[in-house]
């Protein structure tokens, strides 16, 4: 017990926060609107949400600068699409409109260019009648991610996996420095192996995620290109193993060249991206905005950070065994 | 530090160097014929941004070329004799700093040749205390991060091929960042812009000779 509670403990979180990853729905919202432009007079909406319940009672208006539109005939065709009619008035106030349906809002839905004083305010926008959704535990939903927003859960972690066991791998590189110990190098090479894997979970996770949301698996972006150029820094320092035959001088020199490796990886992967982080589109970079203002009740948090931890246990788990099997190898070859 | 022994290893570099005029015969030559593929290769204009890529390609490879070799000259005897004569960290100073003189020399000097095949259009418009400045600081930092690259290559028994697969990835972002500066420096952006690439660079070369000045007694002992 003394020796394995924490695997428990990976195996647990793992378990929690990958079903949770996929089991939480994503909240109600609207995401398709069409037409785009109303103008005084008769208009027919077609709406289509995703996770939604429409009904036919449900609550749509439009809203202009305050003043609020009844829908006047709503006729659903099933639970995520409906049919709206509405009868515009002459001289809304603004040119870009907004649609609520059901209590869910479609800013910018609608743009008019016959503009006017105002309208008479009938008064369906009044807020304490909104039938509101109790939809429970749900991840947030926005246009471009929509689903793909689970892959917070996986991407993230694999990074932050990748750098600990780094940072293992380099501890025991120093280490190795002062003492001359092979058995430092080989718990800094099995780490560096590890840490590769995760590496390239981060990649295709992040590629996957890449080709969803901004349309192609690889983009010029400076996160991206720091990752690869870790990724090859690694694997530079495995090719420089392999060159060099006796035991104790490969355990020095590729120590050396793990300081420089690690001392990079920090740069590229923090130092670089907020240098100049108008080439990156990642979100809280370049001006983009981050998770966190999604994420506002804190929903992707509760899985998140147990994701983190759990992903960062199985890294170092692997990684001890990793280093066991290489012992036993070495043990065995004598 | 030892200021004295680091001068006179830097001597023994000079005279060693003076005594094989052959090597700076060939880095010239090569910076040379590679600036003359690039112009027959090229023919006509060339815009800002292919320019500026094109000359820190050549000064790139240029830098591999001249660097290798750094170490290459203690093998077995040698390096062990140079052991128990000087300070390690001395030796790593005195080479950094030899090899950062030849790539600033080596990198002006192919300025002017591609100035002189590429066309210096390129360079009116420019900022140019700014550009050669980016060009200067380039230069050192290629010649702080090869020199210990080179000396690993070196220990590792396996000279240039090795030394391009380690050094590649490290040099990056010093060749991003200066490649950025100098681009801007072209283009004749204020100073207040540049300023962030030109410190970015020093931080990198200055935690680079940090890191050579603590590692290398490691690497040099047997």
């Amino acid at each position: 017990m003394k020796h394995w509670w924490w695997k428990s403990l990976a195996v647990a979180l793992l378990l929690v926060a990958s079903i949770a990853a996929f089991w939480v729905p994503l909240s109600p919202a609207l995401v398709h609107v069409s037409p785009s432009r109303i103008a005084p007079g008769e208009v027919v909406i077609h709406v289509t949400g995703y996770n939604t319940h429409f009904t036919p009672e449900m609550r749509v208006f439009i809203e202009n600068d305050g003043q609020q539109v009844c829908a006047s005939m709503i006729e659903t065709i099933d639970a995520t699409h409906a049919r709206i009619v509405m009868n515009v008035p002459q001289g809304l106030r603004a040119s870009m409109s907004d649609l609520s349906v059901q209590g869910l809002l479609y800013p910018g839905a609608f743009y008019s260019d016959a503009l006017g004083d105002g309208i008479e305010n009938d008064g369906c926008g009044n807020v304490n009648k909104i039938e509101l959704q109790t939809p429970g535990f749900t991840f947030p939903n926005r246009s471009i991610l929509y689903e793909s927003i689970r892959n917070l859960h996986f991407h993230v972690p694999m990074w932050f996996t990748m750098i600990v066991l780094m940072g293992i791998s380099v501890w025991h590189s120093i280490k190795g420095l002062g003492d001359n110990s092979l058995d430092r190098d080989r718990k800094a090479v099995s780490a560096v192996h590890v840490g590769l894997l995760f590496c390239g979970l981060g990649l295709t996770t992040g590629a996957f995620w890449a080709r969803a949301t901004w349309g192609a698996f690889w983009t010029n972006d400076v996160k991206l290109n720091g990752a690869a150029v870790t990724a090859l820094i690694y694997l530079a320092y495995l090719v420089l193993r392999g060159s060099i035959p006796d035991a104790h001088k490969r355990a020095r020199l590729s120590a050396i060249y793990n300081v420089f490796a690690f001392m990079l990886l920090v740069l590229f992967l923090f130092v670089v991206p907020r240098l100049n982080a108008i080439d990156s589109l990642h979100p809280g970079n370049g001006g983009n905005s981050g998770f966190n203002d999604l994420d506002l009740d804190n929903r992707l948090r509760v899985i998140f950070y147990p994701a983190v931890a759990g992903w960062i246990l199985l890294g170092t788990w692997m990684y001890d065994l990793r280093e066991r099997s290489a012992r036993l190898r070495e043990l065995t070859e004598q | 530090m030892k200021t004295a022994e680091i001068a006179q290893l830097l001597r023994l570099e000079v005279a060693l160097d003076l005594r094989q005029r052959a090597a700076w015969g060939g880095m010239l030559l090569y910076v040379v014929s590679a600036v003359y593929v690039c112009f027959l290769a090229v023919k006509g204009g060339l815009g800002t941004a292919t320019w500026n890529a094109l000359y820190w390609i050549i000064l790139l490879f240029a830098a591999f070329n001249a660097l290798a070799r750094s170490f290459q000259r203690e093998e077995g005897g040698r390096q062990l004799y140079l052991y128990t004569l000087a300070d390690p960290r001395s030796v790593v100073l005195a080479r950094t700093v030899y090899n950062a003189i030849t790539m600033m020399v080596l990198s002006l000097l192919s300025l002017m040749f591609y100035a002189l095949f590429l066309g210096s259009e390129v360079l009116a418009s420019a900022d140019l205390p700014q550009f050669l400045l980016a060009v200067v600081l380039g230069g050192l930092g290629f010649a702080t991060v090869l020199t210990l690259i080179s000396a690993i290559a070196a220990r590792a028994g396996n000279g240039l091929g090795l030394m391009a697969i380690l050094g590649f990835p490290l040099v990056l972002p010093m060749l991003l960042a200066v490649m950025r500066a100098s681009k801007l420096a072209l283009d004749g952006v204020a100073w207040s812009v540049t300023s962030t690439y030109f410190g970015g660079l020093l931080l990198l070369d200055v935690i680079t000779v940090t890191l050579a000045w603590v590692l290398f007694p490691y690497l040099w002992r047997d």
